[in-house]
């Protein structure tokens, strides 16, 4: 193993670790608001590929239009599943709620099944394959596309919630929701605009993740639970740890594959997630006392 | 209190007799296969109702000790040649050990940790179970697992009849176990805290200490349960049975039963059976009509099904006291 493989690992780490992070981020956008872990926040993602890819190939839609197509459905989605499952059941303990949200991420794949089949489907690169050179190692056009994404995403979210009135809203309510009621906060709007955001994000990482590693319906169980461990190594509900949590995991999941196994590929994100609860369990950037479901 | 041990005992002994009972009416061997597994899920649901309604706390990876239980006992007899009840004994070790170690950490911590680790021994488990060919026989399976001998009776694989008995003799000894160890004084400790853990620890109660135990013995159930199914009739383990979505499934038990009720997780485990089994037929459509129902189930009965019949005969009763009303005016 050289220098050099380490940081060839370190960088497609990096790529893959801004997914996460842009999982992560929903994640937290929902906790924040609900209290819920969002287990169909992977189905988001999934989403936002395929309807890229469909879109693309049935209707011949350029990338563009196919992406903001994406995005616009994925949230509609999102805004339906707080409207039609957890508005009615807000009362309902957060164990009912998780299961909720798992049924509907079952549900969800399960559409997708039926009306996109079994089949892989590709997403063009947005700006061709050829390989850049970065100090020895090669990064692909995508994976910068991938970066950038998240940085813009990133510095929007850190926007909204610093500058806009419906951002400051949304984090009365995550700091302590009955006296932002009492502020004259509408509480079920702001649950409805974590779901809707935490949606469009998801499908933003699904639409700019899809060139990279072709897209299916089934891939959202697997990139949800690993961007859930980003979010919890971050913090859980912390914005900039989940961010921090997504990036260093996909390091730390590449270099394990690249140096260890890559045989146990998926397994190397929740061996890191329990040893951090172990050593250090409210996640480096969480507050001590936190990590209530 | 002693009251309603009683009719707790009762109810028992009635519920258990009548199941004894079923196969003289259930002849057809795939309805007897189906009550086999409905058993098989009342272990796991009663383990883990243990652990939810009695501890206060959730295990989003309990397929894992399941699997950890059918694959120690599967692997130890089929490769290893040894008698399946110490592999059954070695497996229920090796699964406390394993809700020891995540346990005892996590459990000392306010808020809900365990159910994070829990999540994350569950993929893990599941990933080894598929990666480890050498092993576990990886997704093509593992097979020849030999058949269990109950003093001097072998359980035959053609008689599905030996294996609903066997399946339900254990959910028989288990439930009893349960609803003694919940009336003792360590499952009045349980209940303490999980009412108030602020009020159990001032009356001395070590919280932390009863929550490892009951993750253990939840733990220890799901194990049994694992032992069971390998050597059940199909004497064949395939990784599926133990993932996520079985994890889901028996969160879904016991939450859809009642979590802290005696007979919650007969329900659930019998109404997620009868579910799973109705829909495995109409494949792509199955798992859309299994999300909506779960959302469903749940929007609709948060409580649980024992409550939701609770509330929906006292509004019946409601509803009849009034008409009589309107008619005496």
């Amino acid at each position: 193993m050289t220098a050099v493989q380490v940081w060839q690992f370190s960088l497609s780490g990096l790529t893959t670790g801004g997914i996460y992070a842009l999982i992560a981020l929903g994640f937290s956008l929902v906790y924040n608001a609900t209290g819920v872990i969002n287990f169909a926040q992977g189905e988001f993602v999934m989403l936002g590929g395929m309807i890229t890819a469909a879109a693309m190939s049935a209707w011949n839609l350029p990338l563009w239009l196919a992406a903001l197509l994406a995005v616009a459905g994925t949230t509609v989605v999102g805004l339906a599943l707080d409207r039609a499952a957890i508005r009615p059941a807000r009362r309902a303990s957060i164990v009912v709620l998780i299961i909720i949200t798992v049924g509907a991420s079952i549900f969800i794949r399960g559409v997708a099944s039926v009306i996109w089949g079994p089949e892989e489907r590709p997403v063009p690169a947005f700006s061709g394959e050829s390989p850049i050179s970065v100090f020895g190692a090669a990064i692909t056009p995508q994976s910068l596309w991938v970066l950038g994404t998240t940085l813009v995403v990133a510095v929007a979210m850190w926007m909204i919630f610093e500058h806009t009135v419906i951002g400051k809203a949304m984090r009365a309510c995550a700091i302590n929701a009955p006296a932002a009621q009492l502020c004259g906060v509408e509480l079920s709007r702001m649950i409805s605009w974590s779901f809707g955001l935490a949606a469009a994000v998801g499908a933003i990482a699904g639409i700019v993740l899809a060139p990279i590693t072709m897209t299916q319906y089934s891939i959202g169980t697997m990139l949800g639970l690993k961007g859930f461990c980003a979010a919890i190594l971050g913090g859980l509900g912390n914005s900039i740890g989940g961010i921090i949590g997504g990036l260093l995991l996909g390091v730390l999941e590449a270099l394990g594959a690249g140096l260890i196994s890559s045989q146990y590929k998926d397994a190397i994100a929740f061996v890191v997630l329990i040893t951090v609860l172990l050593i250090k369990p409210s996640g480096f950037l969480g507050e001590e006392g936190g990590g209530e479901l | 209190m002693a009251r309603r041990r009683r009719a707790e005992k009762i109810q028992l002994v009635l519920f258990f007799t009548a199941v004894a009972l079923l196969p003289l009416v259930v002849r057809n061997a795939y309805y007897l296969h189906i009550l086999t597994v409905v058993g098989l899920n009342l272990i796991l649901a009663t383990g883990l109702n243990l652990l939810m309604g009695y501890a206060g706390q959730v295990s989003l990876g309990h397929a894992a000790f399941y699997g950890i239980g059918a694959y120690a006992s599967g692997i130890l007899t089929a490769t290893y040649g040894w008698n399946p009840w110490l592999a059954m004994l070695a497996a229920i070790v090796i699964t406390s050990a394993v809700a020891w170690l995540v346990g005892k950490p996590t459990l000392h911590l306010k808020g809900h940790y365990l159910a994070m680790a829990t999540l994350g021994v569950g993929i893990i488990v599941s990933v080894v179970i598929r990666q480890w060919s050498e092993m576990t026989g990886g997704p093509q399976g593992l097979m020849n697992i030999p058949s269990i001998t109950l003093a001097g009776w072998e359980l035959r694989s053609d008689m599905d009849v030996h294996y609903f008995y066997f399946v339900w003799g254990w959910g028989c000894l288990l439930s009893v176990l349960f609803s003694n160890l919940v009336a003792s004084r360590p499952g009045r400790a349980l209940r303490a805290l999980h009412d108030s853990e602020l009020a159990a620890e001032t009356l001395g109660v070590d919280t932390a200490a009863f929550k490892v135990r009951a993750f253990v013995i939840s733990a220890a159930y799901a194990s049994i349960a694992g032992t069971l199914y390998a050597h059940s009739s199909m004497r064949f383990l395939s990784p599926t049975p133990f993932d996520f979505h079985k994890s889901i499934a028996l969160l879904v038990m016991v939450v859809l039963g009642g979590q802290g009720t005696l007979w919650g997780p007969v329900l659930g485990a019998a109404t997620i059976t009868f579910i799973e089994e109705v829909l495995r037929p109409y494949a792509d459509y199955d798992i859309i009509a299994y999300g909506l129902l779960l959302m469903f189930m749940m929007v609709v009965m948060p409580g649980g099904v024992a409550r939701a019949l609770g509330s929906l005969a006292d509004w019946l009763r409601e509803r009849i006291a009034r008409r009589s009303g309107e008619r005496d005016e």
